[in-house]
């Protein structure tokens, strides 16, 4: 997703001045062609996470969009709260983005691994927490972020070269007319059961169902935070049981607040049934083996067959 | 805008400035029960100084994009700040008998909801950041606003601090001056005997600054580093030696007054002291 993360960065920045990209010393062969084209536009804040969220915050005072871009915990769980104060509190547009969702950088340990950020993230009133699940995704929710006003935090993986060929019509549509909060329809057969997941994890799940496990249609979230009640009230009456997967602690990411939103809609009488919702992701707890993204997914049971425990 | 650097700065006029938000920031704090008054009249004749013919402000359109910037990062010492800023008519000061009640906007730390206040804080560490961002902005889009931020000595103590000192020499922001207000008190106690600050002019010099070191409360010496011609590729910090509970005999180097506000017969006494300050510098 970096690719297209900078060339869609790029191409707006040719006709809007306010882009500017910063980044905590990370982004070695990717952040390139960016630096060259606009030089004074581009500003390595050295590693000093802290320092660069506030920075941020003050360019984005005069009117810049700040691109904060660094890898795992460093641009979100080490700037917390000047992301919380100074970016959120004053409604600024700041993007962070941070390259390494969940086991991305799994070989790396544990201090890399995103497995937090979203819970951590989208508990921060007013920001808008995105986590697209291929490059198609990612290049639309970029182009949202040079339209929305306010903080937004976008996560991204590492995705293999995508054919949109292999998507159905219905979700490149959705996709291209995208608003924030919108939840996507990867797979859908009418089956009784559905599987709803985020990140490039949606891509192994595609994957996996196509090949063995055709019961469940499927659904990419490509934002945690706003969540569109009127997607997830017609997918709460569409199916028996949603399977809630997730490359994050099982607490406080996307299962949770799926569950918080359809709670509240079946409170106030606003949905006529509650599914039957199960939760997967990781089980509490750091990883202490090194691995692929695909090796721990697999050892966190993170896909399918579908083990609840 | 009202005024600008170059201008003549009466230092008589400013001290009697200080005197009147002196004596209306110990009756908030007096009425409120609130904390900080101590750090409060530490920083009371700086702030005197930059609102009368240093900072380019206007009270009736403090967002005005000419305007400079002054990022109060010593947030906690609100009642000498909001007092200054009534003072010079930003608002009424009748509005200040809200001060720290329910439902106000003039919170304890400072709120970015009060006009002129041009950034809310609270947690240290943060203002400097935030001003080099604005001073790196600025500098980027041409323009010629400068840039202050208050810092408390115990603030010089958090890493984002020094993060911000190595960034804005590394960015030649010249446009961003620091002021550091070293009444030498934290909360539980000395500075010299929690985390030393000492030799703090070398340290910002080490860390590519200019840096003075004045009296921050000889009125002449304060309009002398303010107008003072500096590098045009070094930010500059001003090390402004102060007493905390500055003016008021008993609450003078008195931790007390890091917490307690003064009661009714305290807070006479201490705006009769206030009242008969004499100019006395030369």
């Amino acid at each position: 997703m970096r690719p297209t993360f900078i060339n869609k960065l790029i191409a707006e920045a040719q006709t809007d001045s306010r882009i500017f990209l910063m980044v905590g010393d990370l982004g070695y062969n990717m952040i390139e062609p960016f630096r060259e084209k606009f030089p004074k536009r581009f500003l390595n804040a050295g590693i000093a996470e802290q320092n660069m969220m506030g920075v941020a915050a003050g360019m984005a005072m005069q009117g810049f969009i700040v691109y904060v871009y660094s890898i795992g915990n460093f641009n979100t769980l080490r700037c917390l709260e000047q992301i919380r104060n100074d970016v959120c509190y004053n409604n600024l547009n700041v993007r962070i983005v941070c390259m390494g969702e969940g086991y991305s950088y799994g070989s790396a340990g544990m201090s890399h691994h995103a497995t937090e950020d979203i819970g951590v993230m989208r508990v921060l009133p007013g920001i808008v927490v995105a986590s697209p699940a291929n490059n198609i995704e990612t290049e639309k929710i970029i182009s949202l972020s040079f339209i929305h006003t306010g903080p937004m935090y976008i996560r991204l993986g590492k995705t293999r070269k995508l054919n949109a060929e292999n998507y159905n019509p219905e979700y490149l549509e959705k996709v291209s007319n995208m608003m924030i909060g919108e939840v996507l329809p990867v797979i859908n057969n009418n089956k009784t059961n559905a599987i709803l997941s985020t990140s490039s994890l949606v891509e192994d799940l595609k994957d996996q169902i196509e090949t063995s496990y055709n019961d469940y249609d499927l659904y990419s979230v490509p934002f945690l935070k706003p969540l569109s009640k009127i997607h997830l009230k017609a997918i709460a009456e569409k199916y028996d049981s949603l399977i809630c997967l997730e490359e994050h602690q099982e607490n406080c990411g996307m299962s949770s607040a799926i569950i918080e939103i359809i709670n509240d809609m079946y409170a106030k009488g606003e949905i006529r049934r509650y599914p039957i919702i199960y939760r997967r992701g990781i089980k509490d707890k750091f990883q202490h083996l090194g691995g692929s993204q695909s090796y721990l997914r697999e050892k966190e049971g993170l896909g399918l067959p579908i083990m609840l425990d | 805008m009202e005024k600008s650097t170059t201008q003549y700065i009466d230092s008589h006029d400013t001290f009697n400035f200080a005197k009147e938000a002196k004596i209306l920031a110990l009756k908030l704090v007096n009425r409120a029960n609130s904390s900080h008054i101590g750090g409060s009249l530490s920083i009371a004749d700086v702030l005197a100084v930059l609102f009368n013919g240093v900072l380019k402000l206007d009270p009736k359109n403090p967002k005005s994009p000419e305007r400079d910037f002054l990022i109060y990062s010593k947030a906690h010492c609100s009642s000498i700040y909001y007092a200054v800023l009534g003072l010079k008519n930003f608002f009424s000061t009748e509005l200040l008998e809200d001060f720290c009640k329910e439902g106000s906007i003039f919170t304890e730390h400072i709120n970015c909801r009060v006009p002129g206040v041009e950034y809310g804080g609270g947690s240290l560490g943060h203002g400097l950041p935030v001003a080099c961002g604005i001073a790196l902005a600025i500098k980027k889009q041409g323009k010629s606003n400068q840039v202050y931020c208050i810092v408390s000595d115990g603030e010089m103590e958090e890493g984002s601090t020094w993060e911000a000192i190595l960034f804005a020499s590394q960015q030649n922001l010249s446009n961003l001056t620091l002021i550091i207000d070293f009444n030498k008190i934290q909360a539980l106690g000395k500075v010299v005997d929690i985390l030393n600050l000492e030799n703090i002019e070398n340290k910002f010099q080490s860390f590519g600054w200019e840096c003075l070191r004045i009296d921050g409360h000889n009125h002449k010496e304060i309009i002398g580093a303010f107008q003072r011609s500096h590098s045009e590729l070094k930010p500059l910090a001003i090390v402004c030696d102060t007493i905390k509970g500055k003016g008021v005999s008993f609450m003078e180097n008195n931790l007390k007054y890091h917490y307690s506000s003064p009661n009714e017969e305290e807070l006479k006494s201490a705006i009769k002291e206030i009242e008969n300050e004499t100019y006395i510098y030369k």
